[in-house]
């Protein structure tokens, strides 16, 4: 059907420097400004609902009510952690009530650059449920797809290009993750890698070669392409592994 | 200086008193006498002292006398401790709720406020700090760190917002370091216990006396057996507990190095992990800032518990224009500071905590010299015995110095100056570290911004090296992940529902889409979560 990329480590360092460029600037912008972008990411996914469709049918063989099923669970996920970027520091920051005269309060800060390992299951879902708790904090992601339809996670990087998310926030490698997954883990300069059914060998590769770092690893299984669609696939406990939690104290006196 | 006199007025420095030595401080020593240790422990397992085949001693750094006798825990050692957590916790710690949990952390906080005393004392014997400060920070932040969190036990399900219960992780390896060895105690057991967890400690092996008057209180307070386990021994014991496969949680307070061993040690084993590393702090002192007080913190931070403190300030940087007044000032300061014994109420800077750390110490001071920086060091006297290192610091420092990139963990400062804002920042930041750092400034909105601006995890502002149990400790970058206190301590010793859901059914491996679509707000109950399903 098509030619797809297949990453090299070389890719995935280049991927690593756009998303290292493009982080500050990122987490710079003002919360409500990084919800508008997802928002606009929804926007942009559902004027192309009509293709989208038609590839899952197509490419992934999805039936046309499934196909509509994932598209709309995709665009309501997208809008729903688009929801939590002014929400997250609020409901899990904390102004302290420490005992000497002191105000001191913690905040959540995006880790920095992440390296995501996207389902296999549910290949537009997946990668959506993947990719908004990460950037939405202010991270910068790069997402290794490897499953049966590459080509969809290209056309999702054409709907992040139409939505005003500043290039290098999210960059998306279509490869072999057993290629990659050492060259991710030791990469010195990712601050926290997500790894989504990962094999016990790849945990392993990724713990050990992350360690050099200290990267901040997150697993989580795969699911079927029904239960990504399910509520309890969205937690703001997707958004709390990718944040470092700030305590600021300033003495209160005249 | 020897003389008594008053500095020269100039055009920069006003009138100030020179304390000389004929000023003498009469001796002020704390007494020792209600500290009643047995000559031998062994581990405390299943609410137990057990014997031990072989002891090693715990000496005082300040006399290096021999204090006690501890028990070298083996391998065997640390599987009946981590057995006997196993039972405490399937058996009904886990299933208790969480009120009657809180009973007994609160009798433990109660109770050690009752022997206050006699823990700051043995904390300076054991491990050299001035009574001054196991008396007035260390002792106190231990109780409270009880207090709070004995408060959480009952509360969990208000203390991370969304749907289903957290659920404890089960058996919680914690390993601590020898700078605050009751405190690290308190900070590790205080949240595992709250949340539902039981524990095997191990406190380290040249600091294991405050631990096992803790384990005695426990014993008192009735905590049921095997909740709390204490082992002793060096690394080797350490890593038997990362590697047990019944534990389900390490926690490690210690040094960059040994924790990237652990982090490496735990591959592929899904048990859960928390580090709290090492620092090399940036202090970062404006031109507006108010330069005495800045000059106290420059002593806080630094020269605070023999600079045996993971989020020192060892890094200061000062705005060249105000460098020559603050670093003057700085020598005036550091002149008063009394290095002596720990358990004398007038002393500054007590012993440095062991020999191997007073070598390690010495061997940077040569390097940095060596690398061609400026030592000042005060005229001190220092006693005959024990592991003794005066005040010191360092000027003409480059950011490739090792002085100024590896962390010395004595009382060693280095100095740099810087021009701007931004250059601040950026030699704050460059580092593999990401503790803790402070800010000097009276412009709010200065201080603001850099402190978003700096990679840390703690920053003060107008102040250093303050703690409390209900402000959230720990680092970015190299200095470890996850934090220890407050509401945000409670997350790592606990498994909130999307962390524990399990596939409901197997995905296929083909990557085809499962034939039937399930409903997309399904109310169903969250899967039931095991322990080690993390």
């Amino acid at each position: 059907m098509a030619n797809i990329c297949r990453a090299s480590r070389k890719d995935f360092r280049d991927a690593v420097v756009a998303a290292r460029e493009a982080q500050e600037g990122w987490a710079s912008r003002s919360a409500f400004n990084r919800g508008q972008i997802l928002y606009r990411m929804g926007e942009m996914l559902e004027s192309r609902r009509q293709a989208f469709a038609e590839e899952l049918i197509e490419v992934v063989g999805y039936g046309r009510e499934e196909a509509e099923a994932e598209l709309d669970v995709a665009i309501d996920r997208l809008l729903w952690y688009a929801g939590w970027s002014d929400k997250f520091a609020q409901v899990f920051g904390t102004v302290n009530p420490v005992a000497t005269s002191h105000f001191d309060f913690s905040v959540p800060e995006p880790t920095g650059v992440v390296a995501a390992f996207v389902p296999e299951h549910a290949p537009l879902l997946g990668l959506v449920s993947c990719m908004a708790p990460i950037v939405v904090t202010g991270n910068a992601v790069v997402l290794i797809v490897d499953n049966d339809a590459p080509t969809l996670s290209l056309d999702v990087a054409e709907v992040l290009e139409t939505s005003d998310v500043p290039g290098g926030v999210v960059n998306v490698l279509t490869g072999h993750r057993t290629e990659l997954r050492e060259h991710v883990g030791g990469h010195r300069d990712v601050d926290a890698i997500l790894s989504v059914g990962a094999s016990a060998e790849e945990r392993t590769v990724l713990e050990t070669e992350g360690a050099d770092s200290v990267t901040r690893l997150e697993f989580r299984p795969d699911r079927t392409a029904a239960e990504w669609r399910l509520e309890d696939s969205q937690s703001p406990y997707w958004m709390t592994p990718f944040v470092e939690f700030k305590t600021t104290w300033h003495p209160v006196g005249r | 200086m020897s003389e008594i006199e008053a500095a020269p007025d100039t055009a920069d420095t006003a009138r100030e008193l020179l304390f000389g030595d004929r000023w003498e401080y009469a001796p002020a020593p704390q007494s020792a006498d209600h500290v009643r240790l047995a000559d031998r422990y062994g581990a405390f397992i299943g609410g137990e002292f057990h014997e031990a085949d072989d002891y090693f001693p715990s000496i005082s750094p300040a006399t290096e006398e021999t204090l006690a006798e501890v028990g070298r825990a083996t391998e065997a050692t640390v599987d009946r401790a981590v057995n006997a957590a196993r039972r405490a916790y399937d058996s009904h710690w886990r299933d208790l709720p969480g009120s009657e949990r809180a009973k007994y952390i609160f009798r433990i906080g109660r109770m050690i406020k009752e022997k206050s005393r006699e823990f700051a004392v043995l904390e300076s014997m054991d491990g050299g700090k001035p009574i001054r400060e196991s008396r007035d920070m260390d002792i106190p932040l231990v109780a409270a760190h009880f207090f709070h969190y004995a408060g959480w036990a009952d509360k969990l399900e208000y203390a991370l917002p969304g749907p289903g219960r957290p659920r404890p992780l089960g058996v919680c390896g914690q390993i601590i370091p020898w700078n605050f060895p009751l405190l690290m105690a308190a900070w590790k057991i205080a949240p595992a216990l709250a949340t539902g967890n039981t524990v095997v400690l191990k406190p380290a092996e040249t600091t294991p006396l405050t631990a096992i008057k803790l384990a005695e209180i426990m014993q008192e307070a009735g905590l049921p057996p095997g909740v709390v386990n204490i082992v002793h021994g060096a690394g080797d014991v350490g890593a038997a507990i990362v590697e047990h496969d019944d534990v389900d949680k390490v926690a490690f307070t210690g040094s960059t190095s040994v924790g990237k061993q652990i982090q490496k040690q735990l591959a592929g084993s899904k048990k859960r992990l928390t580090l709290e590393l090492g620092g090399k702090g940036a202090n970062i002192i404006f031109e507006d800032a108010p330069i005495d007080q800045a000059v106290e913190g420059i002593v806080d931070g630094i020269y605070f518990n023999q600079g045996h403190v993971c989020c020192a300030g060892s890094r200061l940087l000062v705005q060249e224009s105000v460098a020559d007044e603050v670093i003057q000032k700085l020598r005036h300061r550091i002149s008063t500071l009394r290095v002596g014994h720990p358990l004398d109420k007038n002393t500054d800077i007590g012993a440095i905590n062991s020999k191997q750390q007073l070598e390690k110490i010495r061997r940077l001071v040569d390097v940095g010299e060596k690398e061609g920086a400026e030592k000042y060091q005060p005229e001190c006297d220092l006693p005959d015995r024990g592991f003794w290192f005066p005040p010191t610091f360092f000027t003409d420092v480059t950011q490739s110095h090792r002085i100024a990139q590896e962390e010395i963990f004595g009382p060693v400062l280095s100095v740099t100056t810087f021009r701007t804002p931004d250059e601040a920042v950026e030699r704050a930041n460059n580092t593999e570290y990401g503790l803790a750092s402070g800010i000097w400034s009276d412009k709010g909105s200065k201080l603001f911004s850099i402190s978003k601006a700096l990679k840390n995890g703690v920053i003060w502002g107008n102040t250093f090296n303050k703690f409390d149990p209900a402000s959230p400790f720990g680092g970015y970058k190299e200095s470890g992940f996850g934090r220890e206190g407050g509401v945000h301590g409670l997350l790592p010793y606990l498994n909130v529902q999307s962390q524990s859901w399990q596939p409901k059914t197997t995905p296929s491996t083909n990557g085809s889409p499962s034939t039937k679509p399930g409903n997309s707000t399904s109310t169903g109950p969250s899967p039931e979560p095991k322990a080690d399903d993390t």
